[in-house]
């Protein structure tokens, strides 16, 4: 930000001519003119992204909605209806925070309150190979491990061979990362005064951990919390293969269940013509998911500021 | 901030590590413990167990045939392979110049008031966010409005995983970028070099390990993805290789996910094989991007 003091508003050729003795008028410069001209046009490229989306899903969704009533998407039986995606993807998304909230917090603090700096520099970058690794990889790994060994075998659970547990389960392991980072800046943000305030009193470094640095951190802590649950209703691949390809209704997580992305990734995978029916009704959902994760994006982002603005 | 930080953990170890020798306290940190190896124990356990179920086709015919179904022993994932090379070729393309431009522009010649820049921060933050399948979506009306019939073609999965890394691209870029000492940039200016010259000759080079880190990450990332390619309709297998923006293509993750659902015995291990093959590649970009952060990245 600092910089954009010395480059000034006012454009690349006016604000640094001054050096000449005799003409003090900046010289014309018109292929920087072009180039800025250029770099600028990128940026709001790059911006308008957001509303070539809505742009893109607007249309087809218009489309559907003119044939499909809005009581019959918004509802939970029928060739349309889209709740029973929805509860689906909540029960995947919270079986996925279950496993990497607690996590994800965990692996946060040990790296901001305990390790060393060299430790640090090289725990940090393996927790975040976890959410490098493919997402099919994750879905693979979901269907022919966790299934068949962990759950049937070595748990003895009734599990289907594509249920939400599973996918829950390798979905909360794929989004540690995402927590433990956000979770570390915040914590790491606290000021160390209050940790020294705290040892002085005589706590250890549990207590300073728990009851000072973690309750200063909370709304980053928030917000890696929200982020995370983001990117665990917008993840595609796992639950693809994990949680199947039925639509149902179900608040077993044992059961085989199709999420919002599950179906937009059937639906766009199969035979559906573009202009039909079913084609639309993968904008619509891919519109409503699309509102879901921007609404909680926004959030996560203010919940950044705050800390960021408190310390 | 990070010197001051340093010397105050390093106070702060000094006085609280005494106290940290309760049973309580000590069953505190295992837990710790416990959550950052998890994720690390679960990743191993994914790469042998898939390595074991894929080990009987770690064989050349692995990667130079295509996939068959007739003799499903000697399937390969040329095709794949090639493929997801392809579409990382054109997306780097597309991706790389954009986002540096835009970064360039918003870091050092944007209009620096605060509510602008709030507007294109939280805008950046979100589209980084934004699921993958829906710039499948982007993509797919994209290609429609330029005019494009066929689907699942290069340029189309490209676009799309462009449109993916972008975000992540222009992030990247204008950290390292801000990261370039002021007094540079304020020297060059006092030399009287404009603004795109200091930009170009001193701020960008000195900023290109971040900038290549930051890319590196992406397109790992953009390697690994195949929601955005599913809905841009790649096919799941194919018998030939790519020859053009216009051609045909698959990707590695998209036979991948093609094969999970077969039933035959012999074509889910070769599925394994070709995740060992998927992970090498991503996981040597990661490799790659932490080697020249450690070795190239200067503070200043």
């Amino acid at each position: 930000m600092s910089t954009n003091a010395t480059a000034g508003p006012t454009g690349p050729s006016s604000g640094t001519g001054l050096s000449a003795a005799v003409d003090l008028s900046p010289k014309s410069r018109p292929g920087e003119r072009v180039i800025t001209t250029v770099l600028q046009l990128s940026a709001y490229a790059s911006i308008a992204i957001t509303f070539g989306i809505i742009a893109a899903l607007i249309d087809p969704v218009f489309d559907f909605f003119a044939e499909v009533p809005f009581g019959e998407f918004f509802s939970f039986d029928g060739r349309y209806a889209v709740l029973p995606l929805v509860t689906a993807t909540l029960m995947v998304t919270v079986i996925a925070l279950l496993v990497a909230v607690p996590l994800g917090l965990g692996a946060a603090l040990y790296l901001s309150e305990y390790a060393s700096r060299r430790a640090r520099k090289i725990l940090k970058p393996t927790v975040e190979l976890l959410a490098g690794v493919p997402s099919v990889v994750y879905g693979f790994f979901a269907l022919t491990f966790v299934t068949p060994t962990l759950l049937q075998e070595i748990l003895a659970l009734e599990v289907g061979f594509t249920n939400a547990l599973a996918a829950g389960l390798v979905l909360g392991v794929m989004i540690i990362p995402t927590i433990a980072s956000l979770a570390e800046d915040a914590f790491s943000a606290v000021p160390h005064a209050m940790r020294q305030g705290s040892l002085a009193m005589g706590a250890n470094r549990m207590q300073t951990s728990l009851r000072v640095v973690f309750p200063a951190a909370l709304s980053g802590v928030a917000a890696a919390v929200v982020l995370g649950m983001s990117r665990a209703i917008g993840e595609t691949m796992i639950v693809t293969l994990a949680a199947g390809s039925l639509k149902q209704f179900s608040l077993d997580p044992r059961d085989g269940m199709q999420t919002m992305t599950g179906f937009m990734a059937t639906t766009a995978g199969g035979e559906n013509p573009v202009g039909s029916i079913a084609y639309n009704n993968l904008f619509a959902v891919g519109m409503l998911l699309f509102v879901i994760t921007l609404v909680l994006n926004l959030v996560s982002i203010s919940f950044v500021r705050r800390f960021r603005q408190v310390y | 901030m990070s010197i001051a930080a340093t010397t105050a953990r390093q106070v702060t170890l000094a006085t609280g590590k005494s106290k940290d020798r309760t049973p309580v306290s000590l069953a505190f940190l295992v837990a710790l413990w416990f959550s950052l190896f998890f994720g690390v124990v679960v990743l191993l356990a994914l790469i042998i167990n898939t390595a074991i179920d894929g080990s009987g086709r770690f064989d050349i015919e692995l990667l130079t045939n295509y996939v068959s179904v007739v003799r499903p022993e000697a399937t390969g994932f040329r095709a794949g392979i090639l493929g997801s090379l392809w579409l990382m070729g054109f997306t780097a393309l597309m991706a790389v110049p954009l986002g540096i431009a835009a970064a360039l522009y918003l870091e050092e010649f944007a209009d620096p008031t605060t509510r602008w820049n709030r507007f294109v921060e939280v805008n950046l933050q979100n589209l980084a966010a934004v699921p993958a399948i829906v710039y499948g979506l982007l993509a797919v009306a994209i290609m429609a409005l330029l005019g494009f019939r066929d689907t699942g073609i290069v340029l189309g999965g490209a676009l799309a995983l462009a449109l993916l890394i972008l975000p992540v691209i222009i992030i990247t870029t204008r950290e390292a970028v801000r990261a370039v000492p002021r007094e540079i940039r304020e020297g060059s200016l006092a030399l009287g070099a404009t603004v795109w010259q200091t930009t170009w000759r001193q701020t960008l080079p000195s900023a290109i390990p971040g900038i290549a880190t930051g890319t590196i990450l992406g397109l790992s990332r953009a390697i690994g993805e195949a929601a955005p390619l599913v809905v841009v309709g790649l096919a799941g297998s194919l018998l030939f290789d790519p020859e053009g923006v216009m051609s045909s293509v698959t990707a590695l993750p998209m036979q991948i996910y093609s094969l999970t659902s077969n039933s035959r015995e012999a074509l889910r291990e070769a599925a394994s094989a070709a995740i060992i093959v998927l992970l090498a590649m991503v996981l040597g970009l990661n490799a790659l991007a932490i080697f020249i952060r450690n070795k190239f990245q200067r503070s200043w």
